[in-house]
């Protein structure tokens, strides 16, 4: 204890964000009361953050194993197999609260986290997506924080030289006072080169790595654990500062470690720094830890104990290394000019012990801090808001009277129109991997010596997910997984960014509760495990929730790179099929949300089997090589689907289309069902598709053809809509322009 | 031809070279350390793109100070080449062995985007398989390429016919519509006045394979390699 601690009583650690009962049971745990230090660490420990006090009895029944995970949840990313000795490790995580403080700052450190996630498994980042929520598009602080968030993404991305290749930018008034930042990572590892965040092996040296320690961001978990109040611009000291450069030389420096077997154990210093890592590795490995903080390596003056274990600088990671072999680790992090000193060492004793200056500061059992952390089952309750919502039948508004202005305001609208203000401020190619670049359903790179190629999406319709939380879930895992099949990929696994409100209140624990057995149900049902994932609590303002948003990452594999195919048409002559089902809905839709501005309805029901059989049948045209390309029809219905196919591809298409009346034609347009995918086949494989349709038993009709200079849909005979591509490409690319340019 | 492919603190199409001209040119490669001034085994460096040191203090500033890049006008001298990439390019500018310099794009923002690029000078070693006017289609990833030289400075490279590239639409015109970064004159890409130095901020590397979109990168090379065999395949030194 330093003499400038200060007293530890029951109102400090409530303004630690612990509960009395929390507090009593640390004393239980300890013994004793905790020192100062002590209780920083366990008030970041013990944090939502790390803990996952209020989630974890939900996620355990997430299904997280398949003969292909190699890692599951539980690391610092999941990890599969994908043959031929390689193995892809994914991760995604949320920087939602430091985005809205800071928004260049908070989506910066937030992809500078998640790459550290990744590499800290010994891969190298191939790819990275960032799925993000807006509010109001035509708020000023709206375009504030797009323009810092997207370019906070590209400073960070681009330095470091890791291709962003997708993701999903969505708006609804809900995310007002909290935009999302999620953030996904994917990244290559030889299959028997992983490593894990484990300090194995009593006896070997404890090496901090990487930049020095400053008081930034300290309680950065703590803040990312509770709601937002008025003033909220004042944590701003909470957000820490990223510099991607010494990112890439930590990348590099803790490869070229790695590869030369030196390296034990490794964890990134992220949410609670240097307190989680020196408690968590031994806990894992069922050892123990003693670091002397005097050693490491600080950019202030005075810092206490208590600054240094939770400061959440950033690019710092803690290695074990074996005994013996600290001079290899020294040289090359000196070759890579980084800071790498012994701190401490691995014990066999289970306590994490810290010492300043040799005096003692903190001596806890590694389990108090991770296993033994509190778990709570809170209540949870259907919110007396849906009925109302549900009882709403989108078809007692009246039709709207000119369906070509109605597909062009919905082509226009921010959530559905042309990303590319985004993407082109990311490096899209560096690595020389990427096959499909963004703007179709999934991102698509290459592995380089075999013949195989990933696929990889983001995907989360909340609208959906707000009204019927199980089904709009399950949706979100059935979307991706269809936009990894329409891009020619078998799905791998999910790695899932869990964002709610306060799980604190029943309504939205509810939702999180029904959200987890709606992911659960999918995933099993398409057979594709959950190996890594994070949940983001707290997600309000001023008692304001977000609306419930899981995103799901999903990754892919082509076993063969030719297969990969793009939502665009291609050739005038090909014929337009609709695989999938008639089912669909306005409720909930984005025609609703765009031209009455509401959130009510029913969606269209799931059915997962039929769900299966779609992607499958999808797969197998693509991999006869039946299609020319494919489209799930999702946000805006079967009409945007078409105009997307015609006019997001290097040369813009026309197309004939009639549709089957699904009885008014603003649901037969705009309706939105799921497992319905948009495929163009040429005139040549016209029969042997027909045949294979027939052998998968899907429901599947041709509904047009491609070509000539416009977009001309049908229904029952009548033109609803025949628009030149030029119109609708306008109303497309410029839409989410106006709100940004 | 022998290449040696530069690594600095902080750049990353090193490996995208390495693999184009180990794996798709087949010639050989070895990667070249900052700290390293020994280059009498090579026949061509390369300056990868990247952000050397962060690009902090300016993009390419410090690295245009670092060993490797001082050991190069000697390396040069003794007939070798150097081609300079995106960050290359900067750096090359920085270091005085091109002229100009490459500021922040005109837009303000990070630019990554297919560009077409009119070919100026089909004289030089990088470019003598090609035709003047032809347009080659590479990518461009860069928050800093707006080329800039001042009045005299640009006389002379006109005058020394050192442009090499301009950005140009797909057809072949140089307009202000086809210029991605508010480049002077639209200029991409340019030499010394011996043309044995190469800056350009697009990616030849990343335009290497019909798989990742195109290969009119290759043709630099193509031309390079075929330079060094007109002149007896061996360097003056």
């Amino acid at each position: 204890m330093t003499a400038a601690d200060p007293k530890v009583t029951l109102d400090l650690a409530l303004a630690h964000g612990l509960t009395a009962e929390e507090y009593d049971r640390i004393i239980q745990l300890l013994g004793r009361e905790p020192t100062y230090t002590e209780l920083g660490l366990f008030s970041a420990l013990w944090s939502e953050h790390c803990a996952y006090k209020h989630s974890k009895v939900f996620l355990r029944l997430l299904p997280t194993k398949a003969p292909h995970v190699l890692q599951g949840p539980g690391e610092n990313a999941g990890i599969v197999d994908l043959g031929d000795g390689w193995a892809l490790v994914l991760k995604m995580e949320s920087h939602n609260h430091p985005s809205f403080i800071e928004p260049f700052q908070g989506a910066a450190t937030g992809v500078g986290g998640i790459l550290r996630d990744i590499f800290t498994m010994g891969a190298r980042p191939i790819a990275t997506l960032d799925s993000l929520r807006f509010g109001d598009p035509e708020d000023p602080k709206t375009r504030y924080l797009i323009g810092g968030v997207v370019s906070g993404i590209s400073w960070y991305g681009n330095c470091f030289g890791v291709p962003n290749v997708g993701g999903e930018v969505a708006f609804a008034p809900e995310y007002q006072g909290n935009p999302l930042v999620n953030v996904m990572c994917v990244g290559l590892v030889r299959r028997d080169r992983i490593f894990r965040a484990r300090a194995e092996g009593v006896g070997n040296p404890v090496f901090y790595v990487g930049a020095k320690t400053g008081r930034d961001g300290i309680h950065g978990a703590t803040m990312a654990s509770a709601v937002f109040e008025e003033g909220a611009e004042e944590r701003r000291p909470t957000v820490q500062v990223g510099d991607p450069f010494t990112e890439k030389m930590l990348l590099e420096a803790c490869l070229e470690a790695m590869a030369g077997g030196a390296v034990v154990g490794i964890q990134d210093m992220g949410a609670a720094g240097l307190a989680c890592c020196s408690s968590e590795m031994p806990s894992r490995a069922g050892t123990g830890m003693e670091v002397e903080l005097s050693r490491v390596p600080r950019r202030e003056t005075g810092m206490t104990p208590y600054e240094i274990m939770l400061s959440e600088s950033q690019e710092r990671m803690l290695l074990v290394v074996a005994q013996g072999r600290e001079e290899e680790v020294r040289t090359i992090f000196a070759k890579w000019e980084l800071d790498a000193v012994e701190i401490g060492r691995v014990t066999g004793d289970g306590l994490l012990r810290v010492r300043m200056d040799g005096q003692l500061v903190a001596e806890v059992a590694v389990r108090a801090l991770t296993e033994e952390a509190p778990v709570y089952e809170k209540p949870t309750a259907r919110p007396g808001w849906l009925a109302a919502l549900h009882a709403f039948d989108p078809l007692s508004l009246p039709e709207p009277a000119d369906y070509e202005a109605a597909l062009l305001r919905l082509l226009a609208a921010p959530t559905i129109a042309s990303k590319q203000w985004v993407y082109r401020q990311y490096d899209q190619q560096v690595g020389i991997n990427t096959l499909v670049l963004p703007g179709s359903d999934a991102g698509v790179l290459r592995i380089k010596g075999t013949s195989k190629a990933i696929a990889v999406t983001t995907d989360s319709n909340a609208r959906h997910v707000f009204l019927d939380p199980y089904q709009g879930a399950a949706l979100a895992v059935a979307e991706a997984a269809r936009n990894l099949a329409c891009s020619g990929a078998r799905p791998l696994a999910v790695t899932d960014c869990l964002n709610f409100g306060s799980p604190e209140r029943p309504e939205i624990l509810w939702q999180f509760a029904e959200a987890i057995r709606g992911i659960s149900e999918a995933c099993r049902a398409l057979e594709i495990p959950v190996v890594s994932g994070n949940v983001s609590f707290y997600n309000e303002t001023e008692g304001e929730a977000i609306l419930p948003t899981p995103v799901i990452g999903m990754a892919g594999l082509l076993e063969d790179a030719g297969w990969r195919t793009t939502q665009w048409f291609k050739s005038a002559g090909d014929r337009i099929a609709l695989i999938g089902p008639d089912a669909v809905s306005l409720g909930g839709s984005e025609y609703l949300a765009i031209l009455d501005r509401r959130l009510a309805g029913r969606p269209a029901p799931l059915d997962l089997r039929v769900e299966r059989d779609v992607q499958a049948a999808c797969r197998a045209a693509i991999e006869a090589g039946l299609v020319s390309s494919a489209h799930d029809a999702a946000e805006g219905g079967l009409a945007v689907a078409l105009a997307e196919a015609c006019i997001s591809g290097p040369e813009a298409v026309g197309a004939e289309v009639e549709l089957p009346s699904l009885g008014r034609h603003d649901l037969t347009l705009f309706g939105e069902g799921p497992s319905r995918i948009v495929v163009s086949v040429p005139p040549r494989a016209q029969r042997h598709f027909e045949s294979l349709m027939g052998e998968c038993q899907v429901p599947w009709r041709f509904i047009g053809t491609v070509g000539d200079e416009r977009l001309t849909l049908k229904v029952g005979g009548s033109v609803l809509v025949s628009l030149s591509l030029d119109q609708i490409a306008h109303a497309w690319r410029t839409g989410f322009d106006r709100y940004v340019g | 031809m022998r290449f040696g492919v530069v690594i600095f603190p902080g750049t990353w199409s090193d490996c995208d070279f390495h693999y184009v001209i180990g794996e798709v040119l087949r010639q050989p490669v070895k990667y070249i350390w900052h700290r390293d001034t020994d280059l009498r085994e090579l026949d061509c460096m390369i300056l990868p793109g990247g952000f050397s040191y962060g690009d902090y203090l300016r993009a390419g500033a410090i690295a245009g100070r670092s060993p490797v890049v001082e050991a190069l006008p000697d390396f040069v001298a003794r007939g070798g080449f150097v081609l300079g990439s995106c960050n290359g390019f900067q750096i090359l500018c920085e270091a005085g062995m091109l002229p100009g310099a490459l500021l922040r794009n005109e837009c303000l923002q990070y630019r990554c985007q297919s560009t077409s690029l009119f070919l100026e000078n089909a004289e030089t070693p990088f470019t003598r398989g090609l035709r003047p006017g032809q347009v080659l289609k590479m990518p461009i990833s860069h928050g800093e390429g707006k080329y800039y030289a001042d009045p005299d400075t640009l006389r002379a490279l006109k005058a020394r016919n050192q442009i090499v590239f301009r950005y140009c639409t797909e057809s072949g015109d140089v307009t202000k519509e086809a210029n991605p970064n508010g480049s002077l004159e639209n200029i991409g890409g340019i030499v010394n006045e011996a043309g044995t130095v190469l800056g350009l901020m697009p990616h030849p590397e990343r335009a290497a394979e019909t798989a990742m979109g195109g290969t009119d990168g290759l043709l630099l090379f193509h031309s390079l390699i075929g330079s060094l065999v007109e002149d007896g395949s061996a360097l003056k030194r």
